[in-house]
């Protein structure tokens, strides 16, 4: 089964730098895995960590969190907060039962096309490596959401 | 109940090419609270629109989704159909079925799935979406150009032409920029001061343009129509209104020995100096690290010579604080330096000069008055090497780009060389030549066929000196690689041009995007040329990519239209995407409990205390309160609130979830 196995990615992106790098990514065709599900956010400040759980409760293998570098986000600071709220809530997750090594934390900017379909490959390589993750689902299915 | 609309586009080949649109259309029927989609093969074009206006009317749709392009690219024009047809315009969303499908993906059935899923999460969050009313902000009509060389002064003209208040900042003494250096421009040899110094008197005297030389930008705040900048005016150690220009302090300064930046160090200056004679303003400026006085507490021979007093020791920098509508970015670029080249001699060879310093050498206004003469004996050089594409295309120097200028700039260095000295020999080490312009490849073939430049398709592998000579080592690949080698008294090497220093830092100031190389990046690379990320904000010039003169001049008159389109209403209307703290009926009033952490993630003091009070006054509650005039939407408060009180428009908590709830 795992030969065929297909990871579903889902990627939180902000609105500024890596859904328009993304973007870029298509102007210049540069090919990568179909796997990834972009949702696009104002900035990655906006991002609730719950999201990260229910994503994994409704079936998503891996989890891409991508905004713009230090000091380049497009509302000062909000890249900042992502950043600290993610040192904070990995240790809750890991107590929650996440498998934190699923979630990758990155930054794409504007202008980096390219980068962000290596980004793409790298993860889809590294969660199809790791095969399906199914521990999570169960537990949310068996009452913990 | 949902009645939702959905428009698959095929942008002819371009989605449907490896994402079946039929097949999408057809999954999208499936999708509860779908009453009606179809696909069509240009969504955007006026038959497209129509398309959704009828529909919406037809099928009383209440929420569409138009899978096509990126919303960064059609989100504005499917918005206004949509409007159009009398539904509220953010109604409507778009999958991004294009840039983020089939231009990235192979043609096959994970593809078009995909595609169907997008559509899906689409579908969940138009479901949610709320009619929003866009907010009205008024237009500050005054410009902010920052850089004055070519590109700024065009900008700023342009603008203040217009009938618009334009302020332009440059950080030197003087503006003019890299423009004001050059000898002659290609492809005509006209003079480059001829053209360029009426445009420098212009600016200054236009009633509509404020001149701040010798100042930069410190901060920016706001956004488009609304920004505060703030300058600082660093001090001259001068005052500007009681100088008259008369130079006689800059003939009696005593320290002489300072490099001359405008001579690109090939002369020197006094501490107190005009950069050059055709200085805009022609006001001195004391060079405080240089100067004896502020080295050592002693001198003033200057503050003693000057007729009218204008000297000031104690003059402070200032800070102006500048309520602007719009900005130009004009800020250029800079030469990589001989020294970055190990090759080459390290910059250590007196007589291995960049582009620049031979500028200088070839003009009548440059340190030689124009003779050739090399750098380091003053001797006439019987045999010059040039060496295009040093450092640029490159990758081992960081620069895989082409610096563009340096074909036209190399020809030019050589013809005016061999105008100088008919007799001496002129060779050009070349990659390709690139002379895409108008006459600019006439240019070129004049060099070779009409002053006799011989042109050698190679790179030069070292230079090293012997007897007061420089060795060129090459390879000629259009002779299988055959080992050159040229006994040169001169070699000018066109070396990469690059993003000015500090772009990154002021990039940052002004929140748009740069690329790897610290250039400032377009909005989009072929439709928005002028535009950055950051609405409001404009590009002219080298500071976005190697640039020549009329190119740069040419987006300069784009950027200041742009900014004259924008002065052209009194109000703005804004995105609606603001953060709002949720309202409910007493006794609970809010979620909000009053525990203020939105306040402190805020980047821009948007969030306000509101106190609830009693009929006899008394305050019942403090809650949360979002000024929406200052919000710009990032969200990081919705993240940050423990109660859910706060939600931001268009990006609301029900719209997230939903959408993963389709995955």
């Amino acid at each position: 089964m795992t030969d065929t196995f297909e990871p579903k990615i889902t990627a939180f992106v902000c609105n500024w730098c890596t859904y328009a790098g993304a973007d870029l990514t298509g102007t210049s065709r540069i090919k990568y895995p179909s796997n990834v599900r972009v949702l696009r956010l104002p900035c990655t400040g906006r991002i609730d960590f719950m999201l990260l759980a229910k994503a994994f409760a409704r079936g998503s293998d891996g989890i891409i969190i991508s905004g713009c570098h230090p000091n380049d986000c497009h509302y000062t600071s909000g890249n900042y907060h992502a950043r600290r709220r993610w040192m904070v809530y990995r240790n809750l997750m890991d107590f929650m039962g996440i498998d934190t090594s699923r979630i990758t934390f990155s930054w794409v900017s504007a202008a980096e096309g390219a980068k962000w379909a290596e980004l793409v490959n790298e993860v889809t390589e590294g969660i199809r490596a790791m095969g399906p993750y199914t521990e999570y689902q169960e537990l949310a299915h068996a009452g913990v959401e | 109940m949902s009645r939702i609309g959905v428009f698959t586009c095929h942008c002819g080949e371009n989605i449907n090419g490896t994402v079946d649109c039929g097949k999408v259309a057809e999954s999208a029927r499936g999708v509860p609270g779908v009453v009606h989609s179809v696909d069509y093969k240009y969504m955007c074009s006026d038959p497209g629109q129509s398309l959704i206006k009828e529909a919406i009317r037809e099928h009383r749709l209440t929420g569409v989704v138009v899978a096509a392009c990126s919303p960064r690219m059609h989100e504005p024009t499917f918005r206004n159909a949509v409007a159009e047809a009398g539904l509220n315009p953010y109604l409507c969303e778009m999958a991004n079925l294009r840039e983020h499908c089939s231009w990235v993906h192979e043609k096959g059935e994970a593809t078009t799935a995909k595609a169907a899923d997008l559509v899906r999460v689409m579908v969940e969050k138009v479901k949610h979406d709320q009619p929003l009313q866009p907010i009205r902000v008024p237009v500050t009509k005054r410009a902010l150009v920052l850089g004055g060389g070519i590109a700024g002064i065009q900008a700023a003209l342009d603008i203040a032409n217009a009938g618009h208040k334009v302020v332009l900042v440059e950080k030197s003494p003087s503006i003019g920029g890299h423009m004001s250096q050059l000898s002659e421009t290609f492809p005509t040899l006209d003079c480059s001061q001829c053209i360029l110094t009426p445009r420098m008197v212009e600016a200054a005297r236009h009633p509509n343009i404020t001149l701040y030389t010798y100042a930069e930008l410190e901060k920016l705040e706001g956004f488009i129509g609304n920004f505060k900048a703030t300058i600082r005016r660093k001090a001259r150690s001068l005052d500007e209104k009681l100088c008259t220009g008369c130079g006689l302090c800059t003939t009696k300064c005593p320290n002489k020995k300072i490099k001359d930046e405008f001579n690109e160090g090939l002369a020197t200056r006094g501490a107190i100096y005009v950069p050059f004679p055709q200085a805009v303003p022609n006001k001195p400026v004391i060079d405080k690290l240089n100067c004896t006085y502020y080295k050592t507490g002693k001198c003033k021979l200057c503050e003693k010579v000057c007729p009218t007093g204008a000297i000031r020791f104690d003059q402070e920098d200032e800070l102006v604080t500048l309520d602007v509508g719009a900005i130009v970015l004009a800020t250029g670029f800079k030469l990589m330096k001989t020294d970055q080249f190990p090759e080459y001699g390290y910059g250590k060879y007196k007589d291995v000069v960049d582009g620049m310093q031979f500028e200088r050498l070839a003009s009548a206004s440059g340190p030689t008055a124009g003779a050739m003469k090399r750098p380091s004996d003053g001797k006439a050089p019987e045999t010059v090497v040039f060496v295009a594409c040093s450092g640029s295309r490159d990758r081992s120097k960081g620069v895989p780009y082409c610096s563009k200028v340096c074909c036209m700039y190399t020809a030019k260095h050589a013809m005016l060389y061999k105008h100088k000295m008919h007799h001496g020999k002129a060779y050009v080490f070349y990659m390709d030549i690139r002379s895409s312009g108008k006459d600019y490849d006439e240019f070129v073939r004049r060099a070779i066929e009409e002053d006799d430049v011989s042109y050698i398709r190679g790179r030069v592998s070292r230079i090293y000196e012997e007897d007061g000579q420089l060795i060129v080592q090459g390879a000629d690949t259009l002779q299988n690689g055959r080992p050159v080698e040229i006994k040169a008294d001169l070699v000018v090497l066109a070396t990469a041009v690059q993003a000015q220093d500090g772009s990154e830092a002021l990039a940052q100031k002004l929140h748009v995007s740069y690329d790897p190389y610290h250039f400032f990046a377009e909005a989009h690379p072929k439709l928005k040329p002028v535009e950055t990320n950051t609405a409001g904000i404009f590009l002219a010039g080298a500071c976005q990519a190697p640039r020549d003169i009329p190119e740069t001049v040419a987006q300069a008159s784009g950027a200041a239209a742009k900014v004259a389109g924008l002065f052209s209403r009194d109000e703005l209307t804004r995105e609606p995407v603001v953060a709002v703290v949720n309202r409910l009926p007493a006794p609970t009033f809010s979620y909000c409990v009053g525990c203020f952490l939105c306040q402190s993630a805020c980047p821009y003091q948007a969030i306000e205390q509101e106190q609830i009070k009693a009929r006899d006054g008394s305050v019942i509650r403090t809650l949360a309160k979002v000024n929406a005039g200052l919000c710009q939407g990032c969200g990081t408060c919705v993240a940050t609130c423990r109660t859910k009180a706060i939600d931001i428009q268009g990006f609301s908590n029900e719209q997230i979830f939903a959408e993963i709830m389709t995955l």
